[in-house]
């Protein structure tokens, strides 16, 4: 074309993933991609240094995610990105440790390390991609399947109650917690960002379509149906009370960041609390340095 | 003249439709070709819309779409 040049630097998710492994397993119209296009837009935005940078998975179609990505990744056992990735902080605190999981992995299995981690205040940016459902084995109830859901194991409907995510990460200490959905990108990626200038417990979370496994049971639907149901009945709030935002299964979405606090993270408390003790006596753990290049 | 080019990775692609759907200026559509998996990839309808957002790049979950902002008046970035 005279006059004019294409300025064609590629896909700006291309240089993040691993390209030999595409195409992914996820199903057409799944939701998880797209979380992680806002993921590396936000990675491109706030420069960080990827040598500095850490990603750990649990286990899921969403810890998937760590196998896909060209970054340092960890795809730990079910439940346990959590524990892993404060290992990780604790032994190498300049790290940005991301936890990138599934609702059932975060909440269920790994509950408890979850609001430990938040009332620990663990320098840690959680993404939780909440698809409503254990989604990799079949589609069973997770502690977020809203009420009346047909699920694998609740065939007549699901009638427990369920987690509000922000609500209780927020009750157990998080500094930062935002949630949006996959039809949100840019304000994922803008929330990411944030959490990257936080130090303490970040937790955003991210409803997306699971078609095959939740949708299909629940006559709701292909991927893009679950995207236009998003755009449709979404409402932001920012600052909104997070009790009030639990979810149900065809009603509003209230989205938004939620909270923005600062109180010290762990290791600041651990230090401050040793010198007030040990006085002089205290000496800083020496950096770690991996020399594995 | 269009301000932006869009890419299909055709092989990627597994035709969710979320690119043609929130397109602002609805520059794409599904089309009816396969590709070897057999899906229906999309193609561009109207290539002089394109304002090269890259919207269409940030909802393909497959990573199968981007777009480009073209550079008026030439140069070399
Ligand atoms: C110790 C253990 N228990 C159970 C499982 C089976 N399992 C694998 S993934 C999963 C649920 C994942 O749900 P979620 O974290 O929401 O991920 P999704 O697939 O929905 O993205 C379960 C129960 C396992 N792998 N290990
Ligand atoms: S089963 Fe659901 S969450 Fe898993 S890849 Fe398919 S659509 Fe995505
Ligand atoms: S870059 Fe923007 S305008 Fe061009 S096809 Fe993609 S979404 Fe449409
Ligand atoms: S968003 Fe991606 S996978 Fe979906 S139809 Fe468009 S190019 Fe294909
Ligand atoms: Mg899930």
């Amino acid at each position: 074309m005279p006059g004019s040049l294409i300025n064609d630097l590629g896909n700006p998710v291309e240089p993040f993933l691993r390209s030999d492994r595409m195409p992914h397993i996820w199903c057409p119209g799944c939701g998880i991609g797209t979380t992680v296009n806002s993921f590396a837009r936000a990675l491109i935005e706030s420069k960080i240094d990827l040598q500095s940078l850490a990603l750990v998975s649990g286990i899921g179609c969403t810890g998937r995610v760590a196998g896909y990505v060209k970054l340092d990744s960890f795809h730990t056992t079910h439940g346990r990105a959590i524990p892993f990735a404060t290992g990780l902080k604790l032994a190498n605190p300049k790290l940005n440790v991301v936890v990138y999981s599934g609702d059932g992995d975060l909440s269920a299995i790994g509950g408890n390390h979850l609001i430990h981690a938040a009332r620990r205040n663990i320098d840690l940016k959680v993404i939780c991609v909440n698809n409503l459902i254990y989604a990799m084995t079949g589609g069973q109830t997770a502690p977020t399947t809203p009420d009346h859901s047909i699920t694998s194991t609740n065939p007549y409907g699901v009638f427990e109650p369920s987690f509000n995510l922000p609500h209780l990460v927020e009750a157990a200490g998080a500094v930062y917690v935002a949630r949006w959905t996959t039809f949100h990108v840019r304000q994922l990626s803008r929330s990411i960002s944030e959490a990257f200038q936080k130090k303490g417990f970040s937790f955003i979370e991210v409803i997306s379509p699971c078609p095959t496994l939740y949708q299909r049971r629940n006559k709701l639907g292909d991927g893009l149906d679950a995207m236009k149901y998003y755009k449709e009945k979404s409402k932001v709030r920012h600052g909104a009370p997070t009790n009030e935002v639990g979810l149900t299964m065809t009603g509003e979405i209230v989205v938004g960041k939620f909270v923005d606090r600062d109180r010290p993270d762990y290791q600041t408390m651990m230090r401050t609390q040793y010198t007030e003790s040990l006085g002089e006596r205290f000496v800083e753990q020496p950096e770690m340095v991996c020399d594995c290049s | 003249m269009a301000k932006g080019r869009v890419s299909i990775v055709v092989e990627r692609c597994k035709a969710c439709g979320f690119c043609v759907e929130f397109c602002p200026t609805k520059v794409l559509a599904l089309s009816s070709a396969f590709n070897s998996k057999g899906y229906h990839p999309p193609h561009v309808v109207h290539p002089e819309k394109c304002s090269g957002c890259d919207l269409c790049g940030m909802y393909c979950p497959d990573f199968a779409i981007y777009a480009t902002k073209v550079l008026a008046g030439g140069g070399d970035r």
